[in-house]
């Protein structure tokens, strides 16, 4: 996982609009590693922690967009825990800002392919800055 | 030699008190000065008691200095840096040393003075401290104690007429009366209305107590949204904000200190209360105006 | 129910500086459900510690275990071999828990990862307010069933203090309730506002021998 950009899709939303990016050959980043979850409300904090621990350099999560959740309201709780998981990154002296929480609808391959290579972008350049 | 407060209280006449502030150091220079400055123009002097919790010289300090210099102390005592002991060993050295009046207050919270981390005591709160000072009175200390000698204050309080809501306060008013008070300084008041209230209130409760107005002079617009932001009880009306807004630069000090006159004549004349009690903090030495424009020397 | 809250994190890895074993232990009752110190944030703090040392190139080797409940030494017994195995344990557990651990196991030094600060009650979701200063002697039937002692902020016990904001609110705390506005609230609801005009006599301060004790009747 050394150097990876993990990214937790949903399966309502993010894991069908990374599928159908993949269907039509849209290119992203190669250290994008996708992990299928049955809501982003099912990542923990612990989940983003010990991706980090395995060497991780970044933990995307990504759910439904606002109001669209199957799941009522793990979207807005996925986010809650990105954020907490950002101050408990920070406090061990990381950066908080390799975690990153996104909305995204399964019909929108275009977005899924620029938030991924934004945030992989980012971490690029932030270690060519280190 | 100025004549016991209690004796003042009972009489007729207008009540006037105002304070000293203790320093915040073991100088008390300043202090000789507004003694000596008011002493003789006023029937009391208060003295606070660790003001807004900000450590100082002490209350009782300054009080053994105003008898010395031959004026009448009012020692103000709070619940909030002393338990139950410590308050009556205080009081039992007051007396020893001539100083016949005692206000009992609870005392602001720690939290907004310059001594964050303290303990704050609270081991007793403004009624029952009423009911201690009277237990001394009777030469007994209150966990039943004999006492080789009691005390014989005169016993004062606060209360905030201006509260809201209200009926919380005047329950705890009507608590401190019955616990007995020979006076009442409020907190800061700027309508009669309110005050006359207060009074009406008090009196039916027990027509001896008597009830002397707060008086803070307000000085700018600023000072006035700042006590209506931040200093809770205290209400200043628009129409005192407006006709200090219309005052030409320069002169807020003297205008509070003509509004103030202006309302301590009106409550004279309208009877509305039996005095004042006039807090000008950090401006001691103007007092004696707005005593003059008051009519009061 | 008894709530905590996790000391910064600067502090507990300092505590822990120089200890390359650690077993980080969280207790299963009052910390877990206020969210100080249970299983879940026993592996948050493991984790970052691993993060946070592991980064600065020193690294650390961390136990976990989340007991019952840690105040009762048999259940902490439980734990001992997993304590044997570690330099240091960091307990999540309230001062009650901590101080069970450290008996028990009275060679190791047993370090708190939170601090412990009031008897509570969840406001609402992951917001805790004080209700009881367990002085032991409790008044609750004069008041309405408001405490003062410790929801006023100076404790008061005849009544308001006269900085009660408008509104009702705290002097000190604009967002806090006046506990003398909500005990009178309370009593005028119930038809019993004499309760509050009742003169209450100085507080029994030692109604509990500190440190307290208390034996059961027999059944
Ligand atoms: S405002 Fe009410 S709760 Fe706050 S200190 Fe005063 S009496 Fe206590």
């Amino acid at each position: 996982m050394k150097g990876r950009v993990i990214a937790f899709c949903c399966e309502h939303s993010a894991y069908p609009a990374a599928d159908l990016a993949g269907r039509l050959r849209l290119h992203y980043s190669e250290s994008l590693r996708i992990i299928r979850v049955p809501c982003a409300g099912r990542v923990d904090v612990i989940h983003m922690l010990k991706a980090f621990e395995k060497g991780a350099r970044a933990v995307l999560v990504l759910g439904c967009e606002d109001g669209a959740c199957h799941h009522i309201t793990g979207n807005t709780r996925a986010r809650e825990r990105v954020e907490q998981c950002q101050v408990l990154l920070d406090e061990a002296r990381l950066d908080g800002r390799s975690v990153a929480m996104h909305n995204i609808s399964p019909n929108a391959p275009q977005k899924f392919v620029r938030i991924a290579d934004e945030l992989v972008n980012a971490k690029e350049q932030s270690r060519e800055a280190i | 030699m100025s004549t016991p407060f209690r004796e003042i209280l009972k009489k007729e006449g207008f009540v006037v008190t105002t304070e000293v502030g203790p320093e915040k150091g073991s100088s008390v220079s300043k202090a000789i000065e507004h003694i000596e400055l008011l002493k003789d123009k006023v029937h009391g002097l208060n003295v606070t008691d660790n003001q807004s919790s900000v450590m100082r010289y002490p209350s009782l300090g300054i009080c053994l200095l105003i008898k010395e210099h031959g004026g009448e102390p009012v020692l103000q005592v709070t619940c909030r840096d002393r338990n139950r002991m410590a308050i009556q060993a205080d009081l039992l050295f007051a007396h020893s040393r001539g100083v016949r009046n005692v206000l009992c207050l609870t005392g602001d919270s720690v939290d907004v003075g310059d001594h964050k981390e303290a303990k704050q005591v609270f081991d007793l709160d403004s009624v029952q401290l009423i009911h201690l000072v009277h237990t001394l009175n009777s030469a007994r200390d209150i966990a039943g104690n004999e006492l080789s000698g009691g005390t014989d204050f005169c016993v004062g309080t606060a209360a905030s007429p201006s509260s809201d809501p209200i009926e919380p306060q005047l329950i705890k008013v009507e608590k401190k009366i019955k616990a007995g008070v020979d006076f009442i300084q409020t907190q800061a008041v700027y309508e009669l209305d309110e005050i006359k209230r207060f009074t009406d209130f008090v009196r039916n409760m027990d027509e001896k107590v008597r009830i002397l107005a707060g008086i803070v002079p307000i000085i700018g617009v600023k000072m006035a949204a700042y006590m209506n932001e931040n200093v809770p009880g205290i209400v200043i009306p628009q129409r005192i904000i407006d006709e200090l807004a219309e005052a030409p630069k320069g002169t807020g000090v003297a205008k509070g200190i003509e509004m103030s006159a202006r309302m301590i004549r009106q409550l004279k004349e309208e009877r509305v209360c039996d005095g004042v009690h006039i807090m000008f903090i950090g401006r001691e030495e103007r007092v004696p105006e707005i005593l003059e424009a008051a009519g009061l020397v | 129910m008894i709530i905590a809250e996790r000391k910064p994190m600067e502090e507990i890895e300092e505590s822990v500086a120089e200890y390359k074993k650690v077993l980080v232990a969280g207790c299963g009752t009052c910390v877990t459900v206020c969210w100080a110190g249970g299983e879940k944030e026993v592996g948050i703090l493991a984790s970052q510690l691993r993060l946070a040392r592991g980064a600065a190139g020193n690294e650390i080797v961390t136990l976990e275990t989340t007991v019952e409940r840690q105040c009762e030494k048999e259940m902490v017994t439980e734990i001992k071999d997993k304590v044997a195995e570690a330099d240091a344990v960091l307990s999540l557990a309230c001062g009650s828990g901590v101080q069970t651990m450290a008996e028990l196991f009275d060679d190791k030094p047993v370090l708190p990862a939170v601090n412990t600060t009031f008897i509570g009650m969840p406001e609402r979701e992951g917001l805790w307010v004080e209700m009881c200063g367990a002085c032991g002697d409790c008044f609750l039937d004069r008041t309405g069933g408001v405490c003062p002692m410790v929801r006023c902020a100076k404790g008061l016990l005849n009544g308001p203090c006269g900085g009660t904001r408008k509104g009702g609110m705290c002097e000190i705390d604009p967002d806090k309730d006046c506990a003398w506005v909500l005990v009178h609230r309370r009593l005028e609801k119930q038809g019993r506002l004499d309760l509050m005009r009742e003169y209450v006599t100085p507080k029994n301060f030692r109604a509990v021998r500190r440190p307290g004790k208390v034996q059961a009747a027999k059944a």
